[in-house]
């Protein structure tokens, strides 16, 4: 990748991404809107997320990148080359020895802190889409936190099926202000970014936007007093390799016996706690 | 315990590579870009157009890299430009000084300039050629020859130059001249807005997949649009790019030449002006009398053009932006969405998103799981 700049892009396209990013960061749960460079991975793959990691990163820096939990799932691995391609950072699954955690669908078990990143790849930014198709539309609402159309549907969810259909990707109010997408993480992940240590930073590249909570912003996911918001129930699942419980946790079929088993979702927190058990 | 859950496999990700490597590398003759460049040209203007990107022999290296997939092609062509400062901004580039090696109207026979049909399909019955199975260079050569011939027995004329067709129908007052000379917008830089701006439709349609605008085009002449055109003139050829000078002001640099297919389609459309109509027409004056003019209302028939420009020579696809630039003004219904049909058509962007299902979502499929487990465990709409 010698024949590429640092970190690929242009420091142009840099300096514009790392503007939005301020703005972003200067209206917590806003979606600004920003040139998305195409990169050489697909565009819904996380472009969003590695062009911010991109225009942030630094040589001193140390880079986890997780997909659903996984450092070991084919786009993290994707995704983990190609910045170490052409950045040459130190990359890491530990979650407490990275600077920068860039992840799709997760957040790591272990409580991040202030002095990390975490950069989240969103896929679909405008949490107003599913009542709402038009963009000018959308943004209008948000303008206006005309969010009554958002409430009508929780509400008639409920009516219809008593729960709240959506499962991961459940919106969140963020300092009582702007509805915001948290991207496709489990409702499981939501409370850690209430009041988070870390500042959050969301890019979706196909749909070019950019948005971020600083640390320690209030973000509540949207619920009814006589509903209240649940989180997917982990009661009583453990995970069959570390032994591990109340964390998030992959389901599989053992081929060989039929079983249900279950297994940490976040692959890096479970190898800490195996390598730890086996220096007990 | 046999079974690990899933995780990427570093290895058969290397192999699954190593086969594509094969898999391009297969039999015994190399492509040489040379022959993709010079023999597949229309590929090539096709992935230079939706890639948005002038650059044939980049084009035949993606091309040949993606084994002739021109979305993996575009793909490539895409990734490498984001590398790419923007030095500078050329001047607007205006059809009308293109030198033409291709130019048609279906609205007139005659047009001031000629028509010129250039190379085209058009005109061929598309049976398969078994003879170019085997060609020889002795044959390659004969219709070298033939073609040499041709060319001395034409006059070696100057470069064909014309004016556009549909300038005499502007002069004539037929078409509502509308001139805007607002700084272009730049959808690779700054993402597209809605209302979108002219421009940004206008860039957003050239860099759009040839099949997606194709199929909405015909979808709009078809039935879903509000009318069906005329292309009152279609024309290929070169245009060069200037940029001002980077020293001396006023003063242009030539950056090189594109080869486009520029269009524009004509479309009636009622107008509220009514003048002309009195003016023109002997019935209507004869019924009018010497009556107050101004009373004269109602809406009359004028023409509208839509307007399409694409990279390279692709005829078809600068027909359907024109036709789609012409709904998106003036349109009712699906096709005159701006949101709709601008935002869908972009080759890395639909095959990306796509594609991004084949990725794992057991995260998010196991959220949905407890949703569903949870509202069939407490039943569904009890007490409530």
């Amino acid at each position: 990748m010698k024949d590429f700049n640092f970190a690929f892009l242009d420091e142009g396209s840099k300096r514009a991404i790392r503007r939005a990013l301020l703005k972003a960061v200067a209206i917590p749960g806003y979606q600004v809107p920003f040139g998305s460079r195409e990169l050489p991975i697909g565009r819904g793959w996380g472009t969003g997320g590695i062009q911010v990691t991109l225009a942030i990163i630094g040589d001193g820096d140390v880079l986890k990148v997780m997909d659903q939990g996984s450092d070991d799932s084919v786009n993290a691995i994707s995704i983990r080359n190609f910045v170490m391609a052409c950045t040459g950072v130190r990359t890491t699954t530990d979650s407490e020895a990275a600077t920068l955690i860039q992840s799709r669908h997760r957040i790591p078990e272990i409580p991040m802190r202030n002095d990390q990143i975490l950069v989240l790849q969103v896929p679909l930014p405008e949490p107003l889409r599913m009542t709402e198709e038009l963009e000018s539309v959308t943004k209008k609402m948000h303008a206006e936190m005309d969010y009554a159309i958002m409430w009508l549907a929780l509400y008639e969810n409920i009516v219809r099926v008593g729960e709240i259909e959506l499962g991961a990707d459940y919106p969140v109010m963020v300092e009582g202000r702007y509805i915001m997408a948290p991207s496709p993480i489990p409702r499981f992940d939501n409370p850690k970014l209430h009041m988070s240590e870390t500042l959050c930073l969301f890019g979706a590249g196909r749909e070019k936007k950019i948005y971020a909570l600083p640390p320690y912003t209030d973000v509540r996911s949207l619920c009814f007093e006589d509903h209240p918001f649940r989180v997917e129930d982990m009661s009583g699942r453990v995970c069959h390799l570390c032994g591990a419980r109340d964390v998030y946790m992959d389901e599989f079929f053992d081929s060989a016996s039929g079983d249900r088993l279950f297994q940490c979702s976040d692959s890096g927190y479970c190898e800490k706690r195996r390598r730890a058990a086996s220096h007990e | 315990m046999g079974y690990v859950a899933v995780k990427g496999g570093r290895e058969a990700v290397e192999a699954s590579i190593m086969l594509l490597e094969k898999y391009r590398t297969d039999g015994d003759c190399d492509v040489e870009l040379e022959a993709i460049e010079r023999r597949m040209s229309l590929l090539v203007d096709r992935v230079m157009s939706e890639a948005g990107f002038y650059a044939p022999r980049y084009a035949a290296l993606a091309l040949k890299q993606s084994q002739g997939a021109a979305d993996e092609a575009v793909f490539l062509l895409r990734a490498y430009r984001s590398t790419l400062s923007r030095a500078y901004r050329s001047l607007p580039l205006d059809g009308a000084g293109m030198v033409i090696n291709r130019r048609i109207s279906a609205a007139f026979k005659d047009i001031p300039g000629g028509q010129f049909l250039g190379a085209t399909y058009d005109y061929t019955h598309r049976l398969l050629n078994f003879g170019l199975a085997q060609e020889t260079p002795l044959e390659i050569a004969s219709i070298r020859e033939k073609w040499k011939a041709c060319q001395t027995q034409a006059e070696p004329g100057p470069p064909i130059f014309a004016g556009r067709v549909s300038q005499e129908l502007k002069d004539e007052g037929l078409i509502a001249m509308e001139e805007r000379d607002d700084e272009p917008n730049d959808i690779t830089q700054r993402p597209i807005t809605f209302p979108a701006p002219r421009s940004s439709r206008l860039q957003t349609l050239a860099r759009a997949d040839t099949g997606f605008i194709s199929a909405l085009a015909y979808a709009g002449i078809r039935g879903f649009g509000p009318t069906h055109p005329t292309v009152g003139e279609l024309r290929t050829g070169a245009l060069e790019v200037l940029i001002p000078h980077p020293l001396l002001e006023g003063e242009t640099l030539c950056a090189g030449e594109i080869l486009v297919t520029e269009v524009e389609s004509i479309f009636p459309e009622e107008t509220a002006e009514t003048k002309r109509q009195e003016e023109d027409d002997p019935l209507l004056a004869l019924g009018a009398g010497q009556g107050d003019k101004a009373d004269v209302s109602g809406n009359s028939l004028g023409l509208g053009i839509g307007y399409g420009m694409v990279l390279g020579r692709n005829d078809n696809k600068a027909i359907a932006m024109s036709i789609l630039d012409y709904f998106l003004e003036s349109g009712e219904g699906i096709l005159s969405n701006q949101e709709f049909v601008l935002l869908h058509g972009d080759c890395l962007e639909m095959n990306g998103f796509v594609s991004h299902l084949k990725l794992p979502h057991y995260v998010t499929f196991q959220s949905k799981l407890d949703r569903v487990r949870g509202a069939r465990r407490d039943g569904c709409n009890e007490g409530l």
